[in-house]
């Protein structure tokens, strides 16, 4: 990984899976680009994910039993990998977004304080 | 959770069962197409939107590498690698590859099986409860020639003093003396079992429980002779009852007496002899008649201190009750007893030794021999370790200007380690294997060097946790001692003087031949340390014994009640009418069977020497049947009578003497025909015979005065002595039935031919003789291994140099020379160091020893012969080729 991304993906570590989980909730199944596009979109142009982060992520979380992988066809009838959650990743999710919530509550609270 | 399936499925990945790489390629393919797709429909022209989807998405082959390390472990990825990659370099340099690998297999078993010999013989703990709390009494002492040792047997009024002194500070128990008897289980015939006799809180105290029935208690040993009941081990009731739980309620019989089984132990625990497995635990009480006998002494005193007590309090009270025994008994010496002999008397010590691996016999015996034979074993690994290092090394060497570049393109010091290293464990696993399978061989096959086969040592040698970590532990040092050194070495070469081929040969040469200096002074060793075991035992074997063992027959018997000597010569007279048999006789002992009978004689208006004669009771026939060279005069008559007092008045009897009691009371002339008078009776003895000198108690001793007087006395055991004629194996079954059917009472404690007596006489020594022999050949072998590839190498790099030479005009001799005199150099080195260490160890272990002198430098002259045979072995085959080098071609190919 080239050095310039390195304070970007110290970022994504920890929220990355949640993001990638959140997508998939809200989209339904979905191959990696559009997933990719889609938080693209969603942050903004702010997260611009390249190959080497998103890929490897997908694996993970398909090896911990997250999601489940399977080749299908998009609208332009073209070959490509759609992820979708499995029950254990929908349970994944909510408790992640419940400690995200806690989270960002308690910092508010902190940060918010004069 | 998700963590581990994670990792499991990385495991997997690893493995080879995951995603292929096309399929992994053919998704991020797609992605580029589909980013590429949407930039194109933004109105950006083709080239522009596929550079600019590449630009944002990033390259397929980083990515790629990104999902390999995620896909399997990257670790477990690297390992596979590097053993595929040690593996071929292995089996590209195929015959070193063996040669290292064999060799150091043998060594490693060689030290596998000396590490499971010591650990079955003295360092397994009992299996009983908390063996660490486990003490037996010792008391130094000295023997009848003033020898100091060491004794554990005792009699039972001392152990009934101790169990008194000691109170409820410790629980003291009996633990007779593992031996062998012949029992009879039903209308069976007699089968040998291991016996011990125990007293009855020996169970309780070692914390054991009964798979079967009942184990001993208090109160099974409380009344002499009363206690007919027995308890037999785990092992025994698989070997002999298939555990059949119906054994409880059976009884054998041992002479006369009927015991019942009462109940089996369970686990694994035999007794506490290693060496000796016993099958059979007979309360205390039933050996009556050594009950009150002072000197009878049959057994060890086992002792558990009480809770919270503190053993070194229990001793110090034992010492203070036995300082105040051996002063009363020191009142009783003799008047003209010398002081020398009252002090060291006085000076006996008492001690509590730990206990928690056992004690036995084959303990003492063992000890320093099987140290000393593991620790040639780890010299020999050593050895094999510095060969294979030497081949790693070589190996290395001709791979430098591989790592150097390796090393250069940006690879870790660390991973080429590791690839060094992995190969190195590769050689080492391989080799294990070889050692384990040849230790299962060789173990039991050792065991039953240490002993006769008549009364074969039998020890738990099980392949447990124990052996499993000893080999785990013997393959990690070795692979570090031989694979660290040459890994380092090559990783830690600065890539300019590879390339400048400057220091790295210079240290290299120095490396090897400092191990071949240290390998050729283990060599030298390990023969000088087995040609003083061997000559040691070449000259006890060699020794003459006095007596023919060949086709004797030894007996050793017991009656129900004493038997005058006439109706002990009816048995000998019954056996000699057996078919083949030549001739019998009684005995009230047979030389080397372990008895000493000592008592002083004095040739009147002379002085008499210190030492007192030998004595053994024969009756007639003994000299012939022993074939004893009778010199002058006559055999025993039925008529003659020992020296004795009758009626409390000295009364006359006759002897025969050996050559050694002419010489020392008769100056050599003929005794025969003259007297003597014995001191303990004051009987006139009249010498009617004289023969050679033989053997007595042990064959170590020197040539003693010895006497032998007739058997003339009512006792209860005597020893048979018959001598067949060739080939008559079925002597033992024959011989004993014979005499069951004259006297059905007697009790055969053991038939064996005599050959089995002498040999367990020299055990020791063929035992150090046979290993350290064979370890002394693997130690040349692997010299030579050593030498061979060290010059082999150099011939090989040093190609260049030859070729030029040769084509200088230099002659093929001359360059032999050359190659050889630097490392002759260093072998000589070696050898001097080796003999210097073999010295010094012959100091170390002159007590194993038998008219050798350590300091003897003839026993240097087997080993410095052996390794120049194996130099010259090593040296030959590459001083060929270098001599047969084509110069003209080496120039070329090296250009």
């Amino acid at each position: 990984m080239a050095n310039g991304d390195q304070a970007k993906t110290d970022v994504l570590q920890g929220t990355l899976d949640v993001m990638v989980l959140q997508t998939l909730e809200s989209m339904g199944a979905q191959h990696g680009y559009a997933i990719a596009a889609r938080l693209e979109q969603a942050s903004g142009g702010a997260l611009q994910l390249n190959m080497g982060t998103l890929y490897p992520a997908l694996m993970r979380l398909e090896q911990r039993g997250l999601l489940r992988g399977a080749w299908g066809t998009t609208d332009t009838n073209r070959k490509a990998r759609f992820y979708s959650l499995t029950a254990a990743g929908r349970r994944q999710l909510a408790a992640d977004r419940k400690a995200w919530d806690r989270m960002s509550a308690i910092m508010h609270r902190v940060l918010s304080q004069d | 959770m998700r963590a581990l399936l994670e990792w499991f499925r990385r495991l997997r990945g690893s493995l080879g069962h995951a995603r292929s790489d096309a399929d992994l390629q053919e998704e991020l393919r797609t992605h580029l197409a589909l980013a590429s797709e949407r930039a194109s429909a933004r109105g950006q022209a083709l080239p522009d939107a596929d550079r600019q989807a590449r630009l944002q998405a990033g390259g397929v082959t980083q990515s790629m590498d990104a999902l390999h390390d995620q896909r399997g472990l990257p670790w477990l990825d690297a390992l596979r690698s590097d053993i595929a990659f040690g593996w071929r370099q292995i089996v590209r340099h195929r015959i070193a590859s063996v040669a290292a690998v064999l060799s150091l297999g043998l060594a490693m078993g060689a030290a596998l099986t000396a590490f499971r010999l010591v650990d079955a013989v003295l360092l397994r703990p009992l299996p009983v409860a908390d063996p660490s709390h486990l003490f037996v009494i010792t008391q130094s002492s000295h023997s009848a020639d003033q020898i100091a040792e060491d004794r554990d047997d005792f009699d039972y009024p001392t152990f009934r003093r101790y169990v008194e002194r000691a109170g409820s500070r410790a629980e003291l128990m009996l633990l007779g003396m593992a031996s062998r008897r012949n029992i009879i289980i039903g209308a069976g015939e007699p089968e040998p079992v291991v016996q011990q006799f125990v007293s009855g809180n020996v169970f309780s105290t070692l914390g054991l429980q009964p798979a079967a029935g009942r184990l001993l208690d208090n109160t099974d040993d409380v009344v002499p002779g009363g206690h007919p009941v027995a308890v037999i081990s785990s092992d025994y009731w698989q070997r002999r009852f298939a555990r059949d739980p119906a054994v409880v309620g059976r009884t054998f019989r041992v002479g006369p007496r009927l015991y019942t089984i009462v109940g089996v132990t369970s686990g694994p625990f035999t007794g506490t002899e290693p060496g000796m497995v016993t099958d059979v635990f007979v309360p205390s009480m039933m050996n009556p008649d050594a009950l009150n006998a002072n000197g009878w002494s049959w057994f060890r005193i086992w002792l558990r201190p009480g809770a919270g007590v503190d053993p070194g309090q229990v001793q110090a009270v034992l010492r203070a009750g036995f300082h105040g025994d051996q002063a009363e008994r020191a009142k009783r010496f003799a008047l003209d007893t010398p002081k020398a002999r009252i002090d060291a008397f006085l000076a006996e010590e008492l001690q509590l030794q730990p206990a928690a691996s056992g004690a036995s016999a084959a303990q003492k015996t063992f000890r320093t021999p099987l140290w000393i034979l593991a620790a040639l074993a780890a010299l020999l690994v050593l050895m094999a370790c510095t060969n294979v290092a030497n081949l790693l090394l070589a190996r290395a060497m001709t791979r430098k200007i591989e790592i150097a570049l390796r090393l250069s393109i940006g690879a870790a010091r660390r991973r080429l380690l590791q690839m060094l290293l992995v190969e190195s464990t590769l050689l080492a696993l391989i080799a294990s294997a070889i050692g384990a399978a040849f230790a299962w061989w060789a173990a039991p096959f050792v065991v039953s060097m240490l002993a006769p086969p008549e009364q074969p040592v039998r020890l738990v040698l099980d392949l447990d946790w124990r052996t499993l970590l000893i080999a785990t532990m013997l393959t990690v040092a070795v692979t570090m001692l031989f694979g660290l050194l040459p890994a380092v070495r090559a990783s830690a070469t600065p890539l300019l003087d590879v390339l400048k081929e400057v220091r790295g040969q210079r240290t290299h040469r120095r490396l090897t031949h400092a191990l071949v200096a240290a390998q050729a002074a283990f060599c030298v060793f390990l023969v000088f340390g087995a040609s003083l075991f061997l000559g040691t035992l070449e000259r006890l074997q060699g020794r003459p014994l006095g007596f023919v063992p060949d086709h004797l027959w030894h007996l050793s018997v017991q009656s129900a009640q004493n038997r005058s000597s006439e109706a002990w010569t009816q048995l000998a007279a019954a056996l000699r009418a057996m078919p083949r048999v030549e001739s019998a006789a009684i005995a009230g002992w047979a030389p080397l069977t372990g008895n000493q009978w000592r008592s002083s004689v004095t040739r009147p208006g002379r002085p008499s020497p210190e030492d007192a004669p030998n004595w053994v009771s024969v009756a007639p026939g003994y000299v012939e049947t022993m074939k004893m060279r009778l010199i002058e005069g006559r055999d025993f008559r039925p008529a003659d009578r020992s020296p004795r007092k009758e009626h409390g008045q000295p009364a006359p009897g006759v002897a025969i003497v050996n050559e050694s009691f002419a010489r020392v009371y008769f100056d050599g002339a003929t005794p025969v025909g003259q007297h003597v008078v014995v001191d303990s009776s004051q009987a006139p003895m009249e010498i009617v015979g004289l023969v050679a000198d033989a053997v007595y108690a042990s064959v170590r001793e020197s040539s003693h005065p010895a006497v032998f007087i007739p058997f003339d006395n009512e006792r209860s055991d005597a020893t048979i002595l018959v001598r067949t004629d060739a080939g008559a194996p079925e002597m033992a079954q024959a011989a004993r039935r014979e005499l069951l059917r004259l006297d059905p009472g007697l009790q055969i404690w053991s038939v064996a031919p005599f050959e089995s007596i002498v040999t367990k006489q020299v055990i020791r020594e063929r035992l150090l003789a046979v290993l350290s022999g064979f370890f002394a050949t693997l130690g040349l072998v692997l010299a030579l291994i050593g030498m061979y590839s060290v010059l082999n190498y150099a011939v090989t790099r040093e190609r260049r140099e030859i070729g030029l030479r040769l084509a200088l005009g230099a002659r093929p001799g001359h360059i032999v020379t050359m190659l050889t005199t630097r490392l002759a150099g260093v072998v000589v080195l070696g050898a001097a160091v080796g003999s210097g260490l073999g010295l010094a160890f012959g100091r170390y272990v002159h007590v194993l020893l038998f008219q050798m002198q350590p300091t003897d430098l003839s026993a240097l002259v087997p080993p410095i012969v052996g390794l120049a045979i194996a130099g010259l072995l090593a040296v030959l085959p590459p001083a060929l080729r270098a001599a047969r080098t084509d110069p003209a071609q080496t120039i070329r190919t090296e250009g």
